[in-house]
């Protein structure tokens, strides 16, 4: 499929295939369509502070922070990640349709910093289920202890033919995971070695399709879905990323207002029975008012059931609730998100 | 390269319809199957309900998408598959077979004469 221009595999085996290997032993993933815009010079850990919602204030260098970065208005540009390199770099990871809006919008709220989009000098692979520490290991001995040693949401560098590569504890799946940036004409050996290493292991290529499916069932936000420039990150159940009180950023303002609005939007999970999929779109009724959109669903083989985030109307997200597919209304029950949840993905 | 077998006609909707005795049995094809991937659910008329030629009268829930089926052919619906409901994935796994959807009265035979044969529908999607 055409992704952003990226020509993306949306499933190689099968998507449940691939779902199944990632939740049971591994999957690797090719995910060079991110976008990594650097942040750089004296000033850069404050001009970063003041652009993303987070607090990025005790992050040291080798961490990684979640992030909203939103508009004046507190809607969000994008959610991305933030490698703090060292004190004066930073590597912002931005999604693939959104790197062009992005670094107009951080070159412009980033003053007194270089701004560059190193997009197209990284590759991105993501090595993510439960066997991925061992496989990771087995294809980077020299490594074993750094990458034993590697916390979620934390980063090492090393070198391979005199590059640098980020070996980072991250990832979109929910499972325990890596994801690893490299140049480009790196990737295709580094992925094969993986490969090679993880075949006694259960390892699977997988796509795009797998992929949406588990970071769904993990209720993990995508652009496009729970996150857009309509809806700021309260309306996406991402109030922990925003951070009000750390002092002055962009949309901070708007945010606080936002907050408070009785108007506003929750993002709610819900279950429906039987199988058909109540899918983006959606209207969600209340009796026979419409008051939300659901914002992604699928059926989710983990759970065996058919469930799916939407966006509702505050004042009606414990009211009794309907979806309507293909002119049917069907009641949903609420479900805690999210869905599923890996100890062993911060172990 | 997908499978299409030559005793049976197609649609350009992705169909497949044998017929015996004048009575013609549904599924989706190979190529259908495949474009859909994983398929979780298959919603079917009932029993008694009468076709209309090019009318909606079903759809397939997949992972990644859904799809609605159109009848190639007029008439009652005279059995369904009742293995699909626990096991839709037969669609996928066995197209031609296991994966059957309903069967039908033909009501007239002369709509016969517009499905596509195997080559016809080969040549339909480019293989």
């Amino acid at each position: 499929m055409d992704f952003f221009g990226w020509h993306l595999p949306v499933q190689y085996e099968g998507l449940l295939v691939e779902h199944r290997a990632v939740r049971q032993k591994a999957g690797l993933f090719d995910v060079s369509h991110m976008g990594e815009i650097a942040v750089r010079g004296p000033g850069a850990a404050g001009a970063v502070q003041r652009l993303v919602t987070n607090d990025c204030s005790s992050l040291k260098d080798g961490e990684i922070i979640y992030t909203v970065s939103c508009f004046d208005n507190g809607c969000a540009v994008d959610d991305l990640l933030v490698y703090r390199m060292n004190e004066e770099f930073f590597l912002l990871v931005v999604n693939a349709s959104n790197i062009e809006k992005d670094f107009a919008h951080f070159k412009a709220n980033l003053p007194g910093v270089d701004v560059e989009n190193l997009s197209d000098h990284y590759a991105q692979i993501a090595l993510q289920g439960p066997a991925s520490r061992d496989i990771l290991t087995a294809a980077h001995p020299e490594l074993a202890d750094a990458i034993k040693g590697l916390g979620f949401y934390s980063f090492f560098e090393s070198e391979l033919e005199g590059e640098k590569i980020i070996f980072s504890r991250t990832g979109y799946t929910g499972e325990l995971g890596f994801e690893i940036y490299l140049p480009p004409h790196l990737a295709d050996r580094a992925a094969r070695a993986l490969m090679s290493a993880g075949e006694g292991a259960g390892l699977a290529p997988a796509g795009l399709g797998a992929r949406d499916l588990l970071r769904f069932e993990a209720g993990y936000c995508l652009y496009g879905h729970e996150l857009d420039e309509e809806t700021d990150p309260y309306e996406a159940a991402l109030s922990w990323l925003v951070k009000p009180d750390k002092g002055d950023f962009v949309g901070r303002d708007a945010l606080l207002a936002r907050k408070a609005d009785s108007q506003a939007r929750r993002l709610i999970g819900f279950r429906l029975p039987g199988r058909k999929i109540a899918r983006q779109g959606f209207p969600i009724f209340h009796g026979d008012e419409e008051v939300g959109r659901v914002s992604s669903g699928s059926f989710s083989p983990l759970l065996d059931a058919s469930l799916g985030m939407a966006r509702v109307r505050r004042a009606f997200t414990k009211k009794e609730l309907q979806v309507e597919i293909r002119g049917e209304r069907i009641p949903i029950e609420r479900v805690k998100l999210p869905f599923y949840q890996q100890p062993a993905l911060r172990a | 390269m997908s499978v299409y077998p030559d005793d049976l006609r197609y649609t350009k909707e992705h169909e497949w319809i044998r017929v015996e005795d004048g009575i013609a049995t549904l599924g989706i094809t190979d190529y259908a199957q495949g474009e859909l991937g994983d398929i979780i659910f298959v919603e079917l008329p009932r029993v008694g309900d009468k076709l209309v030629k090019g009318g909606a009268f079903g759809t397939v829930e997949a992972v990644k998408t859904v799809e609605e089926m159109y009848s190639p052919l007029s008439g009652e619906v005279l059995e369904l598959n009742a293995e699909l409901e626990a096991t839709p994935e037969l669609v996928n796994t066995e197209a031609y077979s296991g994966g059957w959807m309903i069967k039908m009265q033909v009501e007239d035979a002369s709509q016969l004469d517009e499905l596509l044969d195997a080559a016809s529908y080969r040549a339909q999607i480019g293989e």
